[in-house]
């Protein structure tokens, strides 16, 4: 039977505890304009980090939600999201992808705008009306919403969304335990790995909060850490997965590899031991011994619905990625780490990041190939309908390896594109 | 040891069309999937880079974030991991075909020659094939009349891999 409007979007059975999510979700372009409507049209969304922009003048453009957005810090030190369209015809004004300007022209009939996106002239000014300049309709339009947490800069589409702060509700303790690394503050590492993956979007939400993958996908990794000489400590790979609300979910756990943020291994020497030791010393006397042992040995892949993911493991990952079109997705990611930390620990930061992660990586790329071969196999979404996401379901507390986080996710999803009334029947 | 490290003419220089049947010789290695012999081509200190392409051309792997930043055991665990059926990415493995054209010996001095060629690489897996292109810079070693790999640095010439995807071959 194929599936249609009647069919729930997601199926949930608390009694016995199921959770379906139908494959159509990941194929369908009546979803897939929905959710442009829905989610990324009304959600607050990642745009990037205060770091990028350091000095007055400094400027990023970067597609976000489908729209072309210039990032940008004026004179002042005001940070700024404008739409990169030219109030004039509508071209891209901005055309480089970073850089550093006092202005902005537009090339076509030559509109200049103040790094705040206000009309400073344009050649034939005398042919306009006096007050022209006066109507807001001749600037560069701003986002509605540009709102940060702790140097994270989200914007909205929506001048009605509920502020930043409370739209990330229980997420922003986490944040806090990850940010919190830092006292001079966390920064964006230069480079950024932008790839692609021919996937729904949502595959690559799930798969960044997913424990249960590791053994079967990441083989070769897992391989590759032991052969090697002390990359490993003898942790347990163990924690919890938890549902956040608003659609944020986390898992949070222990496991044996190193963490820059305070779980030394041999690989990392005597001058590695003594840095580790002194950090992990300096939070403690910050943050008293409990929360400084859970920045230290415990790792967090926390996702910001929809589509902000900050993986904090064996290096700090913040990636976000939107679809193009049902079955392909773009990725950006970036690294990041303390601005204090020395020159040894940042190398070692970066050779554990891309030992795992990115489309170079020794994990990422089969990660990259689950999630094709599921596009794949939606080919058959109309025979083979739904989608299990029921790990862990009746358990007090799931477990990193249970799904109770990507719940989360599909609860929230399900919940905005259907809206409230419905949801609240499928989960009775 | 294969027959194309075999320096031939004067010991420690290199003349253009020797380089050229090393670099088609190494091209052949790895659309043959024969990794094993063409991580024989590197020295024990070689590294391999792809740097991203959004920053400076000549940044460091030490203070920036690349795609691939490998020392010689990493690069060697890389070939490990490729010759496995459980390197999923890879396996089936794709088909590929290395062009290397516009080759040019940049300096050499005491048997190190520094070594620039424009590339693209074809790939497919699946039903998906993509093109990855740009440039490549070399640090090659000629000792004991055979020629070794120091350095191999791929600079791309896309936008990031949106159409590529992922670097699961070895450029
Ligand atoms: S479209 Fe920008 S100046 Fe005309
Ligand atoms: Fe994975």
């Amino acid at each position: 039977m194929k599936p249609n409007g009647n069919d729930p979007l997601v199926m949930i059975d608390n009694d016995r505890h199921l959770f379906k999510v139908s494959r159509n979700n990941f194929t369908d372009p009546d979803v897939f304009v929905k959710e442009r409507e829905r989610i990324f049209s009304t959600c607050w969304l990642y745009l990037g980090h205060e770091s990028e922009l350091k000095k007055p003048g400094d400027f990023v453009t970067r597609v976000v939600g489908g729209r072309s957005i210039l990032f940008n810090k004026d004179r002042q030190g005001n940070i700024r999201a404008l739409f990169n369209s030219c109030p004039h015809r509508g071209s891209q004004v901005c055309r480089e992808r970073k850089g550093n300007a006092k202005s902005f022209q537009c090339f076509y009939h030559g509109w200049v705008f103040g790094q705040d996106g206000a009309l400073r002239n344009q050649p034939g000014e005398e042919s306009y009306g006096h007050d022209f300049k006066n109507d807001p309709d001749s600037n560069m339009r701003q986002v509605p919403r540009l709102e940060s947490y702790r140097g994270l800069y989200f914007l909205c589409y929506d001048p009605e969304a509920i502020p930043l702060v409370d739209y990330l509700g229980n997420a922003k303790e986490y944040l806090d335990v990850i940010f919190d690394q830092s006292v001079d503050g966390m920064e964006v590492i230069g480079g950024t790995q932008e790839y692609a993956m021919n996937a729904n979007w949502k595959l690559l939400v799930e798969n960044s909060i997913d424990g249960y993958h590791a053994t079967s996908t990441h083989a070769t990794y897992l391989d590759y850490l032991k052969s090697m000489e002390g990359g490993l400590t003898n942790v347990a790979l163990s924690g919890v997965g938890k549902d956040l609300g608003n659609g944020h979910g986390v898992i949070e756990y222990s496991a044996p590899w190193g963490r820059p943020a305070g779980q030394w291994v041999s690989l990392w020497g005597d001058e590695g031991k003594k840095e580790i030791d002194a950090l992990n010393a300096r939070n403690e006397k910050l943050y008293g011994k409990e929360k400084a042992d859970r920045i230290a040995y415990k790792n967090r892949n926390l996702l910001i619905f929809p589509n902000l993911i900050i993986n904090d493991i064996m290096s700090l990952t913040i990636r976000t990625f939107f679809p193009q079109s049902p079955n392909l997705l773009h990725v950006n990611a970036w690294a990041a780490g303390p601005q204090e930390e020395s020159a040894a620990a940042r190398k070692f930061r970066l050779s554990n990041f891309l030992e795992f992660l990115g489309p170079g990586g020794f994990a990422t790329p089969d990660d990259v190939e689950a999630l094709e071969h599921c596009q794949l196999g939606y080919r058959n979404s109309q025979e083979v309908r739904w989608n299990d996401i029921s790990k862990g379901m009746g358990l007090e507390q799931p477990a990193m390896d249970d799904e109770e986080q990507m719940r989360a996710f599909w609860r929230e999803w399900s919940r905005r594109l259907t809206g409230p009334e419905q949801i609240r029947g499928e989960r009775t | 040891m294969i027959a194309a490290t075999e320096k031939g003419s004067d010991a420690g220089t290199l003349t253009r069309s020797e380089v050229e049947d090393f670099l088609y010789a190494e091209a052949e290695l790895l659309d043959e999937w024969r990794l094993p012999e063409w991580l024989d081509l590197f020295t024990d200190d070689a590294t391999y880079q792809i740097p991203p392409t959004d920053i400076p051309a000549d940044a460091s792997p030490d203070n920036n974030l690349f795609y691939i930043a490998d020392d010689r055991y990493r690069l060697g665990e890389r070939v490990k991991r490729l010759m496995k059926r459980t390197a999923h990415a890879e396996y089936p493995h794709s088909k590929t075909r290395h062009q290397v054209s516009n080759v040019r010996i940049l300096s050499q001095d005491d048997g190190q020659v520094e070594v620039a060629c424009n590339f693209s690489t074809y790939r497919t897996k699946d039903d998906f094939s993509n093109i990855f292109f740009g440039k490549l810079l070399y640090g090659l070693e000629v000792s004991d009349g055979k020629i070794r790999i120091r350095s191999k640095r791929v600079v791309l010439d896309t936008n990031g891999l949106r159409n590529q995807g992922r670097i699961s071959i070895i450029l």
